[in-house]
């Protein structure tokens, strides 16, 4: 009988960069972060899905999805749960503020030694930075290997001892194999994820953090929640997590942010031209002239 | 001491791309800084690279040969080029940002407790006063990268903090051979002593490397199309176009997601970033995400049914017109006045 596998994966809520509305910008040319809609960063719902195929695997193994971020990023933990975690941790502390990717990844890295899993699972980037630096960082803060750009588990020895995975490149593909445990980071080409399972949100819809459950103050809940494990996401503090603060938040970010500039586009005067026929005729003979064609 | 480092990545045999690029830049930048720049191969049957190195004006070349080295793993490679830079100090370290860099330089950047700045597109050496401490800072890199979505330009930089590390895109900066010639001094690392067995713990079982048969990064003559072309079939005129005028065809990340276009196509902040000397965009509103991978183009026409799309902001020419009338004039007038 196969061990199971205590699996974690790295999620972030995430303004939807996407769909950037017109809303978006303020008048003064700022983002409008309120406008854009918070969601679950779209390669950590791949990487969710693989953590989910891995607990499939091997019976008994469980999923816990870890996020650092506001208290309000625990919905992506429910949302997470409905589609099949067993878990969720919100490390949440004002001192994580202002963190770059490195002090963000020492701070997961201190979150998981806690835990000490046997796989960690993340998107390959996030949406609002696109750096792709944290599934990586999080490896080597852990002593780790890691392999990036995954597209598919490929199989499991039965031992645990071995790891087979298919990195997807922008040119090709790679077949490798490691040993437990391991970092592994998931590309948005890879299985989408699970959708929500309606007995899942029937079980999970309240479950909540310490904080939630004092904001909603009602008896019923904290009774709910007490005969329920399950419904507790775990909250995780600095301290909960024995980090070091001269690495966390601003202070431990090595890289700063100089300048913002927002992205306004150059008015330069285009001269304007109809689909008549004399019109991309002087064109085409002003290119070839100007040895821009031909 | 407290040089330029450019580690360079194989890619069949060769040099990539993207490192030449950055030797590029890497010289200029040190040529500003009056340094020396310095270049790092990891890799298998290194023989030649030193004299294409040189030529793009590496003072130093730093080789470590081995068939265990090649093809990349991110262990051995880490762990070479973090005791390299313990020991020399470098004060930047650049690197593509391709799978390879990108697996690469986090790794790197949180061994040494170094800030790395992912997908720059512009590079520049400033002075820099932090209001806080009052203190001042000369000669910084400015690590400069669109962010939230390409809705804001963020300028980076690492005060101090060593390596100051950056990646940047294939294709964002100019591949130029140096003026002058560098130094060229090869130097042979003793990697064995930086790897341990257990950094081949990640094995590569199979390999399959694609042919880069699509090159749009490399057209003097680019035809992109975007939504606004309907469908794959709409395509093909650009393809035709492209045929008679010697260019290629690129596309929009929305023609892209729409299945009208090949992923290898694709142009902008999640696709290729393309300078040619004549863009000619097809039915693409002009995003932002888009604009951010063309706008270096040299001429810019853009063919769009709504005289009010933004691409036409940045265009030379705005043809206010269909797509399907306009392509097969421009096909036509092409060939009764090139001869």
């Amino acid at each position: 009988m196969s061990k199971p596998l205590k699996i974690v994966v790295l999620a972030k809520q995430v303004p939807d960069t996407r769909n950037v509305g017109k809303d978006a910008m303020k008048a003064d040319g700022t983002v409008n972060r309120a406008a854009l809609p918070a969601i679950f960063n779209p390669e950590d719902l791949n990487a969710l899905e693989q953590a989910l195929i891995l607990k499939d695997m091997r019976e008994g193994s469980t999923v816990q999805v870890l996020t650092m971020g506001p208290p309000r990023a625990a919905d992506i933990l429910r949302d997470a749960m409905f589609r099949g975690a067993d878990g969720g941790i919100l490390l949440t502390d004002r001192k994580f503020a202002g963190a770059d990717t490195l002090a963000t990844s020492y701070a997961l890295s201190r979150a998981l030694v806690k835990i000490n899993p046997d796989i960690i699972v993340a998107g390959r980037q996030a949406i609002d930075g696109d750096t792709a630096q944290v599934g990586p960082q999080v490896a080597e803060k852990l002593g780790l290997p890691q392999v990036t750009y995954a597209e598919e588990i490929v199989s499991l020895s039965d031992d645990n001892g071995e790891i087979v995975i298919k990195r997807r490149l922008d040119h090709g593909v790679e077949i490798v194999s490691s040993s437990l445990p391991l970092v592994v980071t998931v590309n948005g080409s890879a299985a989408e994820c699970r959708p929500q399972h309606a007995k899942r949100v029937m079980k999970y819809k309240y479950a909540k953090t310490p904080s939630e459950l004092q904001e909603a103050d009602s008896d019923y809940m904290n009774s709910l929640c007490a005969r329920k494990e399950y419904l507790n996401i775990q909250e995780w503090s600095v301290a909960d997590v024995d980090a070091d603060d001269n690495q966390l938040g601003l202070a431990g970010s090595p890289t700063k942010v100089k300048q913002i500039e927002n992205v306004v586009f150059q008015a330069k005067e285009a001269k304007r031209l109809t689909a008549a026929d004399n019109d991309i005729n002087d064109l085409m003979v002003e290119l070839i002239v100007s040895h821009t064609l031909g | 001491m407290n040089n330029i480092f450019v580690y360079c990545e194989m890619e069949g045999g060769k040099i990539a791309d993207v490192s030449l690029e950055l030797m590029t830049k890497g010289r200029e930048l040190a040529d500003t800084l009056g340094c020396e720049l310095e270049a790092v191969v990891i890799g298998n049957n290194l023989e030649g690279v030193d004299k294409e190195l040189a030529r793009y004006g590496a003072d130093t070349i730093w080789t470590a040969e081995g068939k265990e080295l090649d093809p990349y793993r991110t262990l051995p490679h880490s762990a070479i080029l973090c005791g390299l830079f313990k020991e020399e100090k470098p004060q930047i370290a650049l690197m593509g940002a391709t799978p390879i860099g990108r697996d690469l330089g986090p790794r790197v950047s949180s061994a040494l407790h170094s800030g790395l700045t992912a997908d720059c597109t512009s590079l520049v050496i400033g002075g820099h006063k932090d209001n806080r401490s009052g203190k001042e800072y000369e000669n910084l890199l400015y690590q400069i990268r669109p962010a939230f979505g390409g809705n804001i330009i963020a300028t980076i930089i690492n005060p101090d903090c060593r390596p100051q590390m950056a990646t940047v895109r294939e294709g964002v900066m100019k591949k130029e051979e140096a003026a002058k010639p560098g130094k060229g001094t090869v130097k042979a690392i003793d990697w064995k002593k930086y790897v341990n067995d257990t950094d081949f713990a990640v094995k590569i079982i199979e390999r399959q490397m694609e042919e880069r048969k699509i090159n749009v990064k490399g057209a003097p003559i680019i035809i992109a199309g975007g939504y606004g072309m309907g469908s794959k079939d709409g395509f093909k005129q650009l393809f035709e176009l492209a045929d008679v005028i010697g260019g290629e065809v690129g596309a929009s990340r929305a023609a892209v997601d729409a299945g009208f276009a090949d992923h290898a196509r694709q142009i902008g902040q999640t696709g290729v970033t393309v300078r040619p000397k004549l863009y000619i965009a097809c039915g693409i509103s002009g995003q932002i995400q888009h604009t951010a991978g063309m706008d270096g183009s040299s001429m810019i026409i853009s063919i769009n049914t709504d005289p009010e799309a933004p691409i036409n902001k940045i265009a030379d020419y705005a043809i206010t017109g269909d797509v399907n009338d306009v392509i097969p004039k421009m096909i036509k007038y092409y060939k009764q006045n090139s001869k």
